[in-house]
């Protein structure tokens, strides 16, 4: 097998806060194959974006790396100088960022903002930077390119701002995208033709994609291995199908049986009870989801099991739901 | 079933800033061309009903005036056309502004979006419920506290959250007093716009299942706005599918996803991520809405973004015609009827 596109190793992340330390991530560790999709899925505060932040080097002042490592062809990003990172960013791996209205630059034409990202990696002549950047808007499915790379972001509707983005973010050729829900406020009709895109455009490329997202139906449907995070920590990774037919993880489970489309009525929604804890917390139990588990034994005192080198299907738990015979794992993203 | 709200041949126009110059506009204005400004189409001619008890869901992508509807409906504007009959009454006629203080305010109360944006920060919980007891059933002292506390415990809040500011409250707690604040003063019909949007799916569904409840006990009718079809689906009777300010189907929630009869539909439903699905059919609609300014009477609205796009589409506005339960404006529809509805 060859090396992964990217690896993250025992990823841990602490926020320094006026009421204590928050250990957002807590031993993060999963790898995304070259060309491979996977999603890294979770509910608000498990810590997805932040285990993207903390590989983009773009953590916020406040948050510290305090362990881990993540493997970008061969180059450490955390222990990386800030110029070795400038150099990456962007040109190995280029992120899309949740809502394209405020993450692009309002004051700038969108024809610009792409020229800028071309000139800097694109190794091209700066006089045809604005030219390719036409190309671009062109490739990323925007009709009448020419006028609309003169256009501002405001100009544009929400579907078109994420098209904008994915077009920057892909301009150098990048061989990781991190795609931090890329379509949270777009309507579903638009939100299929952009994943159609990104996926797409992943595919001419070779392009490795972790998509983070809340929506655990969107996950299964574009990526071919799924990481399942809770109160910063994988609680589960595995490869999408058989995620979803045999979920190891209590939580994971849960949170398949809250998914509405899972359910033929209302009241066979299954809702998880308690919430997720204070990461503050200095008592925190070594596995952070024991305390609204049903299937907690006394084994869970223990710290939690680390994954096995090469492990198809790991879950990071003392007791999980029975193992059944392992399916084919689906290779590559569709 | 009675009918609770009767809504017909309601529009809302609003007029735009001309793109023509000043200049441009002198002279039109001077040479007698056409002195009224540009319009959008926001909510064109739109009828259906809601039933005592009833839950219907709205959906449509944004832009397609979804909140323009709902804002005409809740008497928070003015329509431009049309009639809004709740039970006997009248509303249309009544201006917004007169409506804020009429007895019948309270029987049409609203949820909105997102509680944390829409409950005054400056508001505690408690005072965020009794607002509307305050103003429209002028409780006051004992009495007020009493209801407040009612209906926080209704709606699952712990008493001792109701002195809390809304950022001190987590998500759900948040909803929940959106939730509370609205049928404080026990209405009729209530409107929920995406109650659940800015909520995780594990919260979801206890908000989801706190308001079939709810309904349960007071009788109450839903309108339910959203873009989550998944969620429709479970919480709603009947659906309306809306399209640039027209609605372009109506029927029972379950067959109108099943077997969805409008191109519009069909796409919006394939576009809907599903669990045991590993890639979506691939019907994807391309191009952007033609635009609300203005827009040609006797073109159908989906007509450029629509799979069929035959010549009558852009000759004949297609009407809402009825097909059993279900309603559909579109020239084909017979033949997806009769491809889709096989089957008793």
């Amino acid at each position: 097998m060859t090396a992964p596109a990217l690896a993250v190793e025992g990823l841990s992340v602490e926020f320094r806060t006026h009421s204590g330390i928050v250990r957002a991530l807590d031993n993060v560790t999963f790898s995304v194959d070259k060309g491979q999709t996977i999603a890294l899925v979770g509910e608000s505060g498990s810590g997805k974006s932040v285990t993207a932040y903390a590989v983009m080097g773009i953590l916020d002042a406040a948050g510290r790396v305090t362990a881990g490592r993540a493997m970008l062809d061969g180059l450490d990003l955390l222990a990386a100088t800030p110029s070795q990172i400038a150099d990456v960013r962007g040109r190995k791996i280029a992120m899309i960022f949740q809502n394209p209205r405020t993450a692009l630059n309002p004051i700038r034409t969108v024809g610009r903002q792409i020229a800028d990202v071309l000139i800097r990696h694109g190794n091209i002549p700066r006089r045809d930077a604005p030219a390719k950047a036409v190309e671009m808007l062109r490739s990323v499915g925007i009709t009448d390119p020419a006028r609309r790379a003169k256009a501002y972001p405001f100009e544009m509707s929400g579907g078109m701002c994420q098209r904008v983005m994915i077009a920057i973010a892909l301009a150098a050729k990048p061989s990781l995208l991190i795609a931090d829900e890329p379509t949270t406020g777009l309507d579903v009709t638009t939100q299929a033709v952009i994943m159609d895109l990104v996926a797409d455009l992943a595919k001419n490329l070779g392009m490795a994609t972790i998509f983070i997202t809340h929506d655990l139906a969107l996950a299964g449907q574009r990526s071919a291995r799924i990481v399942v995070m809770h109160a910063g920590h994988v609680v589960e990774n595995a490869p999408t199908e058989e995620l979803f037919t045999h979920p190891r993880h209590p939580y994971t489970a849960e949170l398949i049986a809250a998914t509405p489309d899972s359910a033929a009525n209302l009241d066979d929604l299954a809702s998880i009870p308690g919430s997720l804890p204070d990461l503050r917390r200095t008592d925190l139990p070594p596995c952070r989801y024991s305390e609204r588990c049903p299937r907690k034994i006394d084994a869970c005192a223990q710290p939690l099991p680390h994954p096995a080198p090469g492990a198809v299907h790991f879950a990071a738990c003392w007791n999980p739901l029975p193992q059944v015979a392992i399916s084919a794992p689906r290779e590559s993203a569709a | 079933m009675t009918v609770l709200l009767d809504v017909a041949d309601v529009s809302k126009r609003f007029a735009v800033a001309s793109t023509l110059g000043p200049w441009a506009t002198l002279k039109r204005r001077l040479s007698g061309g056409p002195q009224t400004l540009p319009k959008v189409y926001a909510v064109d001619d739109v009828s259906f009903v809601i039933g005592k008890g009833e839950t219907v869901g709205l959906v449509g992508e944004s832009g397609c005036g979804k909140s323009t509807l709902v804002r005409a409906l809740t008497r928070l504007i003015d329509v431009s056309d049309g009639t809004i009959k709740l039970g006997d009454r009248e509303l249309a006629r009544k201006a917004a502004r007169v409506f804020a203080r009429d007895r019948d305010r309270p029987r049409i109360q609203m949820v909105f979006q997102d509680a944390g944006d829409s409950v005054n920060p400056r508001f505690t919980g408690f005072d965020a419920i009794a607002d509307p007891l305050r103003r429209l059933r002028k409780l006051r002292g004992k009495a007020l506290k009493q209801r407040v506390e009612t209906v926080a415990g209704q709606c699952g809040l712990p008493l001792q959250l109701l002195s809390r500011f809304p950022h001190q409250l987590s998500g759900g707690q948040r909803a929940r007093v959106g939730i509370a604040r609205a049928i404080a003063v026990e209405p009729d019909l209530l409107v929920l716009d995406e109650p659940t949007a800015a909520l995780d799916v594990s919260v979801q569904v206890v908000i989801l299942q706190l308001l079939r409840r709810l309904q349960k006990e007071s009788g109450m009718s839903y309108l339910f706005v959203s873009h989550d079809l998944s969620v429709v689906r479970l919480l709603c009777d009947r659906v309306l599918v809306m399209y640039l300010g027209k609605i372009v189907e109506s029927g029972p929630a379950r067959e109108v996803f099943e077997h969805p009869l409008h191109p519009y539909t069909q796409a919006l439903v394939a576009a809907v991520p599903r669990l045991h699905q590993t890639d979506g059919e691939r019907l994807r609609l391309v191009g952007e809405p033609r635009s609300p300014i203005d827009p040609d009477p006797r073109v159908c609205r989906f007509y450029g973004r629509c799979s069929l796009g035959t010549n009558a589409c852009k000759t004949a506005m297609p009407k809402l015609r009825r097909f059993g339960a279900r309603q559909v404006a579109c020239h084909f529809a017979e033949e997806f009827v009769v491809q889709r509805i096989s089957a008793p």
